[in-house]
């Protein structure tokens, strides 16, 4: 069987379009920036007939060159992707094989696209991100790694091969290289992004990577929000004592390198302790807090209605957290097994509760900064007047009021808890070693990195992509939030 | 302000206290002894074994009164142990029993003995701590003044496209974690198979003898990730100082824009970056582990991760109470350079 190449056939037409796009592009952009140290900027004039009037001339194209010629490289990038999809497998190469495997991802982006923008009047703060390219382009990029990470593992689709299976004989192959005994020339002959130092795929396990971010990161950060919100908020309303422990305490857990903290506390000596059961068990207490204090204050004057939802969901969530923190052979083994939903491996559990802990004091740092900067408004003396309650002030007056920003740090926490993640990762500390995630993959390349580059580089530019796509997201969200 | 230099103080003392004393119970749980006692004597022990060799160097008391041995408030222990030979907290190898001293803690100048290098923590921290100076040092010069540019480039004409391109860069770094930059670096710098083959993949040999060859990428590497960060403020601050009356006014006067920019926006811009430049040191420490491990540059967060793997106690003690400081230091020069730089609070 043949190895496969980087774009095939479909690379003789589309090749040297893309480097006299890409070259042409890059000049346009020097030429531009340099232009416009120089070149006054120009105002647009409304012409008589109602149109918009632009530069002329050199520098008007200058100005424009760049973008068209962004959009001709966009073009021939798509011609890969959809060329990829179309034609037979191994006819458009490496690139192509990936785009075919990637079909799935590809159909719910656009279905996506499609609804949200055709509906996105209707969609509040999250059709409002489609009038932002900004926006757009991050949450394309954001919803390529769920989707991803959702078809590979949940639907078992994308990955070529098991993250963990090794062929004999590609060990350390480039990419593109056939797997010895594959007969039919179809999905699984061949390794596409090559072989790593144990033969395993490295295209698989980049994808099944993703699941592991995917998983941990935006759960971790929602329980790092309610901890530090159920603590921030009643620091900033209330002040004095609270406030100076509280913060403290968080200026404390900042004061730690975060190397250092998880040095200490993700290894298999405190999980032996028990250690991250405790912190389990005080740090997923505060949602359970949060939701009753929230239903409370605002059900508080019917006590009827009060006693049902806060009886539902709160009991709800007190069974979750039950079988959340029980854990057959360790500490905590409170739960009968009928009675409990699911177990979290002690492995992954530390690595959670981390996180989690690493992140609330800053959460807590911008919530108490926010409340303190609100409690000071007219329509919190109002409430106040009309006699509610501290909780329901603080709860249903302030915190919708401090959404915006939060909403748009929520983002940017996913993105940095993805890259503690990998730290965590890099050091080989917490998940088990043959773990496909991203960090884990990149500290078992870069041992061999001057010589085989190609088992550490996909998974490193994965992560890279996923934290942008987040950082753009929260900031086409700051964009459109600010607007209004 | 001596007042406030002094409140700070306290807290910054208490803090440490507190850290130092969270990492001292972390390091002396029960199975992070075993294993410092498995490395350290022998893999194969027994559990007796290993809690005679505990209890021989006085592992097994309080944590209390081990910290406060630390700490030099209590006398160090004099123990006979059970195989008959008297080991004494304060006994370096090599020195007369009479001659040691009865209290060897912090207060005391005395840091500890390291079990792994086996020497004495307060020297390999000065070594490795100069080595390490060396790098932030570098990382400093390239990254606090390109970050600054670029800040004020972006933030002279908000929405322009120099703006709008420049911010984008500073994302992508934001963006980039340093194992991630770095594995990428060494790809297309250095990497043999590929590669530009520019620089070397290992800062080892910059431990002598710097050159350009062996500290660019990990100077670059540290560098990155923080400036994306130091000049999305910038731009922030000079974006907002650009829009205040005073530049109006100077505008309407008839000033050129370079010197609205130099002579009247520039000072006033600067005072919120310096507070992030600060700020910025502690994730410089985080950066700076990753890079010395990645480039296997021998320094400070080398040794940091030495010790942890190892559960090196008193060295790890020693590697807290650096960081504790340098983290508070640079809040408290943070806070004070924030007031001196600033006219309107230095005045009232």
């Amino acid at each position: 069987m043949d190895n496969l190449t980087w774009t095939g056939s479909l690379g003789t037409i589309l090749n040297p379009a893309l480097v006299v796009a890409a070259g042409l592009f890059a000049i346009a952009v020097v030429l531009q920036i340099l232009a416009s140290l120089v070149v006054e900027p120009y105002r647009a004039q409304t012409l008589p007939d109602g149109r918009l009037s632009r530069r002329g001339g050199v520098t008007g194209l200058i100005e424009r060159a760049p973008q068209y010629l962004l959009w001709a490289l966009i073009l021939i990038v798509l011609g890969y992707l959809v060329g990829g999809v179309v034609a037979p497998y191994g006819k458009a190469g490496i690139v192509g094989a990936v785009s075919k495997q990637l079909t799935p991802v590809w159909i719910a982006l656009v279905a996506t696209y499609a609804v949200s923008i055709r509906y996105k009047r209707r969609l509040g703060l999250y059709g409002k991100l489609f009038d932002s390219t900004v926006g757009m382009i991050g949450f394309g990029i954001v919803m390529f790694w769920v989707y991803t990470a959702f078809f590979s593992s949940v639907g078992g689709m994308i990955a070529t091969h098991d993250p963990l299976s090794q062929v004999s004989g590609l060990k350390n192959k480039l990419p593109g290289t056939a797997v010895p005994n594959a007969t039919d020339f179809a999905m699984g002959a061949h390794y596409l992004l090559g072989g790593d130092n144990l033969a395993r795929d490295v295209f698989s396990r980049m994808v099944l990577g993703s699941w592991e971010v995917v998983k941990i990161a935006p759960l971790a950060t929602m329980f790092a929000f309610m901890v530090g919100i159920t603590l921030g908020v009643p620091a900033g309303y209330y002040g004095g004592k609270l406030d100076t422990v509280l913060s403290f305490l968080a200026n404390l857990i900042l004061a730690f390198p975060v190397i250092l903290l998880f040095y200490l506390l993700v290894t298999p000596e405190i999980v032996m302790t028990g250690i991250p059961s405790y912190m389990a068990a005080v740090l997923f207490v505060f949602p359970v807090l949060f939701a009753m204090v929230f239903l409370n204050a605002r059900f508080r004057t019917d006590p009827k209605k009060r006693n049902v939802i806060l009886g539902v969901v709160v009991g709800a969530m007190v069974w979750a957290y039950l079988s959340l923190i029980s854990q057959p052979g360790t500490v905590m083994a409170f739960l009968p097994a009928a009675l409990d939903l699911f177990n979290i491996p002690p492995g992954i559990l530390v690595v959670f509760v981390s996180v989690v802990f690493v992140n609330s004091p800053t959460v807590f740092r911008i919530v108490r900064g926010l409340t303190l900067d609100l409690s000071t408004r007219d329509y919190v003396a109002a409430a106040q007047t009309r006699g509610e309650g501290p909780w329901y002030i603080m709860l249903w007056e302030i915190l919708p009021n401090a959404r915006g920003p939060l909403i748009v740090d929520f983002c940017l926490r996913i993105g940095y808890t993805t890259i503690l993640l990998g730290t965590l990762g890099f050091f080989g500390l917490g998940l088990p070693p043959e773990s496909p995630d991203w960090g884990s993959t990149i500290n078992e390349g870069r041992k061999l990195l001057s010589i085989y580059p190609h088992p550490a580089l996909p998974p490193a530019l994965a992560l890279l992509s996923l934290v942008l796509g987040l950082n753009l997201l929260a900031d086409g969200l700051r964009e459109e939030s600010l607007r209004d | 302000m001596g007042l406030f230099v002094l409140r700070r103080f306290g807290v910054m003392i208490l803090t440490a206290l507190c850290l130092t004393f969270v990492v001292f119970v972390l390091t002396n749980l029960e199975p992070n002894l075993e294993k410092l006692a498995k490395t350290q004597g022998n893999a194969r022990m027994s559990d007796e074994q290993v809690q005679t060799w505990l209890s021989n160097r006085g592992y097994d008391r309080a944590d209390f009164v081990k910290y406060g041995e630390w700490l030099g408030v209590l006398p160090g222990y004099v123990i006979e142990g059970a195989d008959g030979e008297t080991r004494s907290r304060c006994l370096r190898p090599g020195v007369d029993p009479e001659a040691a001293p009865r209290f060897c803690g912090i207060l005391q100048g005395d840091w500890g003995f390291s079990t792994v290098f086996k020497e004495d923590v307060s020297k390999i921290v000065l070594t490795r701590l100069s080595q390490t100076g060396k790098l932030m040092g570098w990382v400093m010069l390239v990254m606090v003044p390109s970050a600054l540019i670029i800040g004020v480039l972006a933030g002279m004409r908000e929405g322009s496209r120099l703006d709008r391109s420049l911010s984008t860069v500073s994302i992508v770094t934001t963006a980039t974690p340093e194992y991630v930059s770095g594995v990428i670096f060494i790809t297309v710098f250095a990497s043999s198979a590929v590669g530009l083959k520019w620089f070397n993949g290992s800062a080892t040999s910059a431990m002598e003898d710097i050159t350009f060859l062996n500290f660019t990428l990990p100077v670059l590497t540290v560098a990155l990730y923080g400036m994306g960060y130091i000049a999305r403020m910038t731009r922030a601050s000079m974006t907002e100082v650009m829009t205040a009356q005073y530049i109006r006014t100077a505008r309407l006067k008839g000033v050129s824009f370079r010197n609205i920019v130099l002579k009247h926006a520039l000072r006033n811009a600067l005072i919120a970056p310096f507070t992030v430049i600060m700020l910025q040191f502690p994730w410089l420490l985080n950066g700076v582990v990753i890079v010395e491990t990645l480039f296997n540059f021998k320094g400070f967060g080398w040794t940091l991760v030495q010790a942890a793997g190892n559960n090196d106690i008193e060295m790890l003690l020693g590697v807290s109470v650096v960081s504790v400081f340098v983290v508070l230091t640079t809040q408290l020069i943070s806070d004070i350079g924030y007031v001196f730089l600033n006219p309107r609070i230095r005045i009232s």
